[in-house]
């Protein structure tokens, strides 16, 4: 038998990550590093326009290019022309339009997809769009979303009669209680937040390639996804292909921050036209299709009001929001502001809460889960009208903060949305973030500069943030109307000459599941973790899972990753009590071997039961041969990491640019399984979080032209426009699941936008600023200061 | 369609190529250096970043044609017997996560450190600017590049 390694305690360890060998040199295996022999590229026709009428479309032209063996639009795919699936009808009287794989007849977004060519290669099919022939009769368009909802709007689908996908309220404490609340303030603040639209932006663009295999009619889709679960039963769903004959493999993955969650149309059009053909079809973005044609997130309209008494204690909070919905509703489109919904309180504790939105279509891209979807947009208007309310009762920001917050011996606690925090600590974070911070020597500089009227202000933003993750138990997922449940499943396998094969349901996509699950597994079956080979994102191979995404892979795969391993070892117990002659009570279990309690020189190591467990010459009566569990975990409830992120901005009064002096967090994420990558996962979202404060922003036109359609014109932050952040943490493990763990994806990017835009406002609070829009671009800032010096606002 | 010889990662190729051919469309479908990626369609991102007879160039921005006689190396050919030390540092400071800039952030970064073997922090962010990543927020990037700073003025 091979020479087994010792195991070593894993869980908390920063181990370097297994995946990175294959990453940095070149090894990786993207879906666009396919190419299979007798493959058709496809090329998509685009509608170059907000809204349209496609008067004509004669796609008969592109067949005359070279290479060129196919090219269809609806007409010409007819039934094949399926639609993408919505999987969240978040009302009964939710208007849901149709959005088929190819326009039919109208066009109603930028990057609509019109028409499609199939040729020999990807050069051949796009040179070919050329030859199609298409007329458009330009309708008029509508962008804002105000407009959208006013009577006599232009309208997105006329067939409908309105712009209004849905409305959706949500008063735990019944009609009236936030106006009752309100009635006993002394003071209310009322504020409209612009939460910008943006971009995924991930660095692989989309691909897909589909392609018929074996003999019996399979086909084996791969796409740079970050959902091949729920991608191959959605594909089932709308193509008829038998779900059983798809295999949908997520291959290397290059960053999805949620704009890979999608059952997209292109890879809808590829398993079509691979079963219809029989040949493969292989179709990968450039980036200006994925910047229009990829979903968007955020787009929020969030008019907020927050009452309290005049010594700052909070009475309620009522959120009327405006979403966007853009076109067309893609897999989770309405509900991401749902998800959002229970989060406006925050960690405060109140009286009363009301919660509206109003879902709208207006002609742009649709959008969809983007990092934190839903929770950075509630989190940005709590934490932003906290600081509005501090400055108008002239209190201290975080004061006030506290004087609101769940202390930490009121854990559990129900707030007033109705969601039950198990645990937090956030006297511990913030202590801990002001120290490092400085946030009083900060505060002083700050008090000198205005006195001195410096051109160049301070200002210190606060952001105290939870956020609900874990996605989700399955019955809350019912009750809210989503289709599909929230478990993770994890097949573990100790195969006969001791190695591990673990197969989780979770797709990660930079994430470093392979490292971070081979932690888990190796404490739990005393295996050491380079012996362990993690296994995702292939539907064959792992045949169950609801993938990743909303930070839930480790906090409700890692709970089935432990459940799986523990099944393992009880098995295992049996097999080595019956070869060691003792009850299976007797054995104890450490570091991968079970020995005799009083006799420790009876022993048997994990590996060589498991060789037992092949050899089945020797077993327990009754007990199946092999050494493998599987577990299927639904979450008992939420998890809620939260933390204290604090930003120091100088802004030059006389520029407006605004540059960031020092950021520090301290997060709470509960136990953590591999420090090293959780740093990097607060360190990506950071960035994003930022960006969406000072630097992105999808925008658009009045007839509906998408002015960000490149990386040239979206502002993807680069090195020289972030700083080194300060990053640490407290650990108050979470009560729901056995790991304690909360999850990381998605916390820095939900914490940092509030924070840096209350340090901007804070900066600018002396000139008579109370708000900045977002993107704080210097000429924004600017433009801002200078009404208000002028008595503007 | 015009006769090319590109020494890549080493081995002298002889191709036919489109004029129309850019660099990294050559490398990724007629010599099959997939580890060179495409990351967008404005030479914003870097991702196809290659050094070109020993500097970073982004291959998006250069024809096949134009790197006729030319040397180049990809990420597939950086390393010799052992790792180049801008990829053993990128792996100890956790400078990648879903590894898509990564074979561009290391040459950029390999062509950097030539041209300025002690950089400090903000010439290690002006000098990676051409490359974007969406995942790190570049904190560890820049780790990475003065860990390796630290180790190639130590003979490695």
């Amino acid at each position: 038998m091979t020479e087994l390694a010792e195991h070593v305690a894993a869980i908390g360890r920063p181990l370097k990550r297994k995946e990175d060998a294959r990453l940095l040199t070149g090894k990786t295996q993207w879906t666009d590093n396919i190419q299979l022999a007798g493959a058709l590229h496809m090329a998509i026709l685009r509608s170059p326009m907000g809204h349209a009428k496609i008067t004509k479309l004669d796609v008969s032209g592109a067949l005359k290019y070279p290479g060129v063996e196919a090219a269809y639009g609806a007409d010409e795919l007819g039934d094949l022309n399926a639609s993408v699936p919505c999987v969240w009808p978040v009302t009964d009287d939710m208007v849901a339009p149709d959005f088929p794989a190819l326009a039919k007849g109208e066009v109603r977004h930028m990057g609509d997809c019109v028409a499609l060519v199939l040729a020999g290669t990807a050069a051949q099919a796009a040179d070919a769009l050329e030859g199609i022939v298409v007329e458009y009769s330009s309708l008029p368009a509508v962008i804002d979303m105000d407009d959208a909802i006013k009577d006599g709007s232009p309208l997105v689908h006329s067939d409908k009669g309105t712009n209004k996908c849905y409305t959706y309220k949500l008063q735990p404490q019944g009609d009236g209680a936030y106006e009752a609340a309100k009635a006993k303030a002394d003071i209310v603040v009322k504020r409209r937040f612009v939460n910008q639209r943006l971009i995924p932006a991930f660095m692989e663009p989309r691909a897909v390639v589909a392609s018929p295999m074996g003999t019996s009619g399979e086909l084996t889709i791969w796409s740079a996804t970050q959902v091949p679960h729920v991608l191959r039963v959605l594909l089932a769903l709308v193509t008829g292909v038998s779900e059983n004959k798809l295999r949908v493999v997520a291959p290397d993955v290059g960053g999805g921050f949620g704009g890979k969650l999608q059952c997209y149309r292109e890879e809808i059009l590829c398993v079509a036209l691979a079963n219809k053909l029989g040949r493969p079809i292989k179709w990968t973005e450039t980036r200006s299709e994925d910047m229009m044609a990829t979903h968007h997130g955020r787009d929020q309209l969030q008019d907020i009001e927050i009452a309290a008494t005049k010594d700052g204690k909070l009475l309620g909070l009522k959120v009327d929001l405006i979403a966007n919905m853009g076109a067309y509703l893609q897999i989770i489109t309405p509900g991401i502001p749902l998800l959002g919904m229970f989060m406006y309180p925050a960690i405060y504790k109140m009286d009363a809460y009301d919660f509206s939105c109003i879902g709208v279509f207006t002609n742009t891209t649709p959008t969809d889960a983007y990092r934190g979807a839903g929770r950075p947009e509630s989190t940005y208007a709590i934490e932003r009208i906290m600081d509005e309310l501090a400055n108008e009762l002239g209190m201290e920001p975080m004061e006030l903060r506290k004087k609101n917050w769940i202390k930490h011996e009121e854990f559990p606690y129900t707030t007033v949305a109705g969601l039950t925090y198990d645990s937090g600590n956030y006297e511990a974070a913030t202590d801990k973030a002001m120290a490092l911070f400085k946030y009083d020597e900060l505060r002083a500089e700050q008090v000198k500069r205005r006195a001195s009227g410096d051109k160049v202000q301070l200002g210190i933003g606060i952001s105290t943030f939870t956020e609900m993750c874990g996605l989700a138990p399955s019955r809350t997922l019912g009750a809210l109307k989503y289709v599909a449940g929230g478990w993770e499943h994890c097949t573990i396998r100790v195969l006969p000459t001791g190695k591990v094969e673990l197969v989780t349901g979770t797709s990660p996509h930079g994430q470093g599941h392979e490292t971070a699950w081979s932690q888990i597994a190796s404490d739990t079956l005393g295996i050491p973790v380079d012996d362990i080979e993690v296994i995702h994102g292939d539907t064959r191979t792992s045949p169950y899972g609801m993938d990743t995404y909303g930070s839930r892979s480790l906090a409700v795969g890692g709970q089935a990753i432990l459940r799986a391993g523990e099944k393992v070892v009880e098995k295992a117990r049996l097999i080595a009590a019956h070869q060691l002659e003792c009850s299976a009570n007797d054995l104890e279990f450490d570091n991968g071997v079970f020995r005799v309690k009083g006799d420790p020189s009876k022993e048997k190591a994990i590996q060589a039961v498991a060789f037992e467990a092949f050899s089945a010459h020797d077993l327990p009566d009754g007990l199946e041969p092999t050494l493998q569990a599987e577990s299927t975990v639904d979450p008992q409830d939420f998890s809620y990491p939260h933390g204290t992120h604090l930003c120091a901005m100088e802004v030059d009064t006389e520029t407006g640019k605004s540059t960031i002096r020092s950021y520090v967090c301290v997060d709470d994420i509960g136990i953590q399984i591999n420090p090293l990558i959780v740093e990097g996962q607060v360190h990506g979202g950071l960035a994003q979080g930022i960006a969406q404060a000072l630097y992105e922003g999808a925008v658009y036109d009045s007839d509906g032209q998408l002015l960000t359609a490149s990386f040239a014109d979206y502002l993807v932050p680069s090195a020289p426009d972030l700083p080194s952040f300060v990053t640490d943490h407290t650990v108050t493990p979470s009560t729901t699941n056995p790991l304690g763990t909360k999850g990381v994806g998605e916390a820095g990017a939900i914490a940092s936008t509030p924070a840096v835009i209350n340090a901007i406002v804070d900066a600018l609070r002396p000139y008579g600023v109370n708000d900045v829009p977002m993107p704080a671009l210097p000429m924004t800032v600017w433009r801002t200061l200078n009404a208000a010096r002028q008595g503007g606002k | 369609m015009t006769k090319v010889s590109i020494t890549v990662d080493g081995v002298l190729h002889e191709s036919e190529v489109e004029p129309r051919t850019l660099l990294v469309h050559y490398l990724r479908e007629q010599v099959g250096k997939v580890g060179t990626v495409v990351g967008c369609d404005t030479s914003s991102c870097g991702a196809c970043t290659i050094l070109l007879d020993g500097r970073s160039a982004k291959s998006c921005s250069v024809l096949a044609v134009q790197a006729d006689g030319s040397s180049v190396t990809t990420i597939e050919g950086l390393a010799g017997d052992e790792w180049h030390p801008v990829q053993a540092a990128f792996k100890e400071c956790h400078g990648l996560q879903c590894g898509y800039c990564t074979p561009g952030m290391v040459l950029s970064a390999v062509d950097l450190l030539s041209e300025n073997p002690n950089p400090t922090e903000a010439e290690i962010r002006e000098g990676l600017e051409g490359n974007l990543c969406r995942c790190t927020g570049y904190h560890n990037i820049v780790k990475s590049v003065a860990l390796a700073a630290e180790t190639m003025k130590g003979g490695k």
